[in-house]
């Protein structure tokens, strides 16, 4: 199992999954941040937005419905928001307009929560503040190692949110679950080693933490992006979309950062949303890597890109949009 | 969320760079901070923000390990060298 969107997409859009022997099987697990953005997060933007704060996050994340509207729907109800491709666009926005209330919807994994921690350390403008939802990976990879309907026999971990955490951050659940793991690139070549390693360590019952993206993970990771992280975050609980709450698995902003922290600008309450996907929708089954997306009824007859019914196909980073785009429209398990 | 790309640091300005993605694609501004990068050093940018250093050594040692898993299918390895004619990309 990988964990990873981009991984996803290099598969599906290589057609690795076709060179594989009969008895290999990839799973996509949970590695789209935007599928597991809880609707309470995105009922919270979606309000400030109409209520006349201009929100700024990455394009997918503006298109994923909560509750009920996402973003770019709320528009049409008065809403402002505005796609950034990263977050120092946000403050360069809300530097330009200080006169009005900004926020920042900072999605992401740890690769991406580096950077707002650096904005944040760097004094942002008064009027930009951070409604954060990030996750942590290495505990959902422990939680998927632990369920046994999953059944994963080893994983290919992310390369880049490795780049910045260090292998050293799957070392207690390597310990724990003794699962094979291979830290894999990008690049299709990337992948096949990656999956040949997995195989070997699998063959020889000879589980370890093994690195194929040398050429940018190493073991420590990069310091200055996790001291900036520490810094600015607390880790909590964090709630999955359609997976479950995992532990020690969201960041929050520390006290300190209380002035920058949207939920406290604007005194928001935890309100619980509808967490539950269209009926009939198996979005948290593809998530998960249960499912392959031709499995859930919706997908490509009522669900597709261009009429999405769940973020699994809003999501650049979803499978359902992975395999949609590359029009895929048969499951690939294994034939044993 | 792992969408990065890895591009070479041409000009240094401060916390930002100048950086050389190939193909004509120049950015501007990537914010340097979190890495330690010099001119010439490739680097991983993701969403605006240079988040690590690639080694060329290493990227040169996993390409020869591509080769080494090509070798072992003998078959195939000589198909693949008449295609890529010398070189790997």
């Amino acid at each position: 199992m990988h964990v990873c969107g981009s991984h996803e997409w290099t598969i599906t859009h290589f057609g690795i999954r076709t060179l594989l022997p009969e008895n290999v099987e990839v799973r996509s697990g949970p590695g789209c941040p935007v599928c597991v953005t809880p609707a309470a997060d995105i009922d919270a933007a979606v309000k400030l937005s109409v209520g006349g704060a201009t929100i700024l996050t990455y394009g997918d994340m503006s298109r994923a419905k909560g509750s009920g509207m996402s973003l770019y729907e709320a528009k049409a109800a008065g809403g402002d928001f505005r796609v950034v491709y990263s977050v120092h666009d946000a403050v360069k926005i809300a530097e330009a307009n200080p006169a009005h209330e900004h926020v920042f919807f900072a999605v992401g994994f740890e690769t991406t929560a580096p950077p707002t921690a650096y904005e944040i350390l760097n004094g942002p403008p008064r009027n930009l503040t951070f409604l954060t939802s990030y996750r942590y990976v290495p505990p959902a990879v422990e939680a998927v190692a632990n369920s046994p309907d999953l059944a994963v026999s080893g994983f290919m971990n992310a390369g880049h949110a490795s780049t910045v955490t260090g292998m050293k951050a799957y070392e207690p659940c390597f310990n724990k679950t003794r699962k094979p793991m291979v830290f894999a690139g990008f690049e299709p070549i990337d992948v096949l080693i990656s999956i040949a390693m997995l195989l070997r360590q699998i063959a020889d019952h000879a589980p370890k933490m093994e690195n194929e993206y040398t050429r940018a993970v190493t073991w420590e990771g990069n310091l200055r992006a996790q001291a900036a992280m520490d810094k600015v975050f607390d880790r909590v609980d964090g709630y999955w979309r359609g997976v479950a709450t995992i532990p020690a698995s969201g960041f929050n902003l520390r006290e300190e950062f209380q002035e920058y922290d949207t939920r406290v600008r604007f005194g928001l309450k935890e309100t619980p949303g509808n967490e539950q996907f269209v009926p009939e929708a198996r979005c948290g089954e593809v998530i998960l890597g249960k499912i392959d997306p031709p499995e859930c009824p919706l997908y490509m007859k009522t669900c597709s890109p261009a009429s999405p019914k769940g973020p699994t196909m809003v999501s650049n980073e979803g499978t359902c949009k992975i395999w949609a785009d590359h029009k895929v429209l048969a499951s690939m398990r294994c034939r044993i | 969320m792992c969408l990065a790309y890895p591009g070479k640091v041409v000009q240094l300005n401060g916390d930002f760079a100048r950086v050389d993605f190939g193909e004509g694609t120049v950015k501007e501004a990537v914010n340097v901070s979190l890495v330690q990068a010099e001119v010439g050093d490739y680097v991983l940018v993701h969403a605006g923000y240079a988040i690590q250093i690639v080694d060329e050594a290493e990227a040169k040692i996993t390409l020869q390990y591509w080769k080494q898993i090509l070798s072992a299918m003998p078959e195939d390895r000589a198909a693949y060298e008449r295609e890529m004619k010398g070189g790997l990309y």
